[in-house]
């Protein structure tokens, strides 16, 4: 039989499934366009919709505080933010509790206006300067970054604040300068931990020159499209997202360089457990936990499997040069 | 004073006093169930069921430890009735409290569970606690006591004592993270309070042995 149907396994195509000229034509530009490297920017307009498709909602709690989109690299995740309420209702601020319930109980009294951060040590410009002119020292961006705390927990949160550099080059450090250190406020009037014997007071914290010249360090002054809550460190913050959450300093009234590394507070409460360092590492686990995994919270329900760490919390592409040839094991 | 101690008596031998002190301890367990179930346990709510069902648990061994002092000194022997359940009650609590655990925060992923006992000590003590108390949980029915002979029986559940201690540490190095104890030390204090009139009960009574001894022995 010469004439082939249907049933001897010939399929004619129908004309609606017919690719028409036009299109097929316009397929030949695609391609052209990826060869000659434009489709990059054809594309980013694509992947800018999908961030759009998660725009942050705001609370409405507290004044707005906008932040244009970064273009830093890595400075906006896909992943789902967390809740506004879990992340003002779960975190550590020992100044107000080492709960994680007690900082959104009790820092209330959190005496943030006025406020103003003191710039010294090894810079050639030190001065201080008010919430105000801090606010408009470079324009604000909204970042969404992953939040792993050393606890295992994790969180995705939209922070609105700037890159520490803006500032750090404002103050202009002397070739001396190797780190800087975050002196976080420390009063034990409206701060009813500060004084128990946990940690020395105020909290220090700090990182190496370089790295917190790093575009992801955040100086951060709001959240979720608003000014930072009081328990979440208002009103300026540092936010360092390759590194466990304590790391970053919360209500911070003083910044320092200085050519010897600082000693930071959990440092010095437990060396053996807290490097200077504190990447995100999951080969490298606490003396006394697994840092292999995390619980996302508000996302992991109870009876799911915990999720597994990144290096450096997925920023291993934009940070993992900072420490090129250092021994992680050792630098923890 | 008689007529209320007589009282009390009558209130704890009244039928309904078992299965009311049943449902009394069963409560923080319901409510924590529909806590879970309804979304009400915060943000981490594998956490947060984990560290109530341990309070629970230490909470229940102060209880169950209080029932001697409390019968002897409040001359209510009645109270003796609810010591096996309320025993029972640690056990089934601590049972709970390590199947949250496994469960939610290890997925029940044995080598996990091996890996993270090695890494944090404090699992070790807690879960010793455990496997120590299972046997006085085994031997909870009176055919146990019989087939043991009271002797060996009593002394096999003797071993509460050292459990309390091993669950109070349990919780003390939990804690040792944040260097904060205040509420270990409330524990703490409870269960030395219980032990140590125990210890003071008994070393009166064989001080009024020797002298009753030394009367007789006069005569």
């Amino acid at each position: 039989m010469l004439i082939k149907t249907d049933s001897s396994g010939f399929n004619h195509p129908v004309p609606s499934e017919i690719t028409a000229q036009g299109i097929y034509q316009e397929r030949r530009k695609l391609i052209k366009l990826m060869a000659t490297g434009t489709a990059g920017a054809a594309l980013a307009g694509w992947a800018g919709r999908d961030a759009m498709a998660q725009a942050v909602q705001k609370p409405g709690k507290l004044d707005t505080l906008a932040g244009a989109k970064s273009a830093a690299a890595g400075a906006v995740t896909m992943e789902k933010v967390t809740d506004y309420k879990d992340a003002t209702t779960y975190n550590n601020y020992y100044e107000f509790g080492t709960d994680k319930a007690d900082p959104a109980k009790n820092a209330s009294t959190l005496p943030v206006k006025p406020w103003s951060i003191a710039v010294e040590g090894l810079v050639k410009n030190p001065r201080s300067f008010t919430l105000e002119e801090l606010l408009k020292l470079s324009p604000q961006e909204e970042r969404i970054y992953r939040l792993r705390c050393v606890e295992g927990w994790s969180m995705v949160i939209p922070w609105v604040g700037y890159s520490l550099s803006e500032l750090i080059k404002k103050v202009e450090p002397l070739g001396s300068a190797k780190y800087v250190e975050f002196v976080t406020l420390a009063d034990p009037k409206t701060m009813p931990f500060v004084g128990s014997r946990v940690l020395e007071w105020p909290y220090v914290e700090a990182l190496r020159l370089d790295e917190a010249m790093h575009p992801l360090a955040l100086l951060t002054f709001g959240m979720y499209g608003e000014v930072l809550p009081n328990q979440n460190g208002a009103p300026v913050r540092m936010v360092v997202p390759w590194k466990y959450g304590f790391k970053s300093g919360k209500s911070i009234v003083k910044i320092r360089f200085t050519d010897k590394e600082p000693r930071t507070a959990w440092n010095k409460a437990a060396a053996q457990e807290y490097g200077f360092y504190s990447n995100v590492n999951p080969l490298v686990d606490h003396p006394r936990w697994s840092q292999a995994t995390e619980r996302r919270i508000g996302e992991d329900g109870l009876f799911a499997k915990k999720r597994k760490t990144l290096m450096y919390n997925g920023y291993e592409a934009q940070v993992g040069q900072l420490y090129a040839g250092m021994d992680l094991k050792k630098n923890f | 004073m008689v007529a209320w101690i007589a009282g009390r008596q009558k209130m704890l031998l009244h039928r309904a006093a078992k299965p009311l002190v049943f449902l009394l301890c069963l409560l923080p367990f319901v409510w924590l169930f529909y806590q879970a179930f309804s979304d009400q346990l915060g943000a981490n709510p594998a956490e947060a069921l984990i560290r109530a069902t341990g309070d629970w648990t230490l909470r229940f061994v102060c209880i169950v430890l209080a029932v001697t002092p409390l019968r002897v000194i409040g001359k209510t022997p009645a109270l003796a009735r609810f010591r096996r359940m309320l025993g029972l009650f640690v056990y089934f609590y601590v049972v709970v409290h390590l199947l949250s655990y496994s469960w939610f925060d290890m997925g029940f992923d044995v080598a996990e569970i091996v890996k993270d006992i090695i890494k944090r000590p404090f699992i070790l003590v807690g879960f010793s606690a455990f496997v120590l108390l299972t046997p006085l949980a085994a031997t909870s029915f009176n055919a146990a006591i019989k087939a043991m002979g009271p002797k060996r029986w009593q002394l096999l559940h003797k071993l509460v004592y050292l459990i309390a201690g091993l669950g109070i540490l349990h919780f003390f190095w939990m804690r040792a993270g944040k260097n904060n104890f205040n509420e270990v030390f409330v524990y703490a204090a409870v269960v030395a309070a219980l032990l140590g009139w125990r210890v003071w009960s008994h070393w009166s009574k064989q001080r009024k042995l020797e002298h009753i001894r030394k009367a007789v022995g006069a005569h």
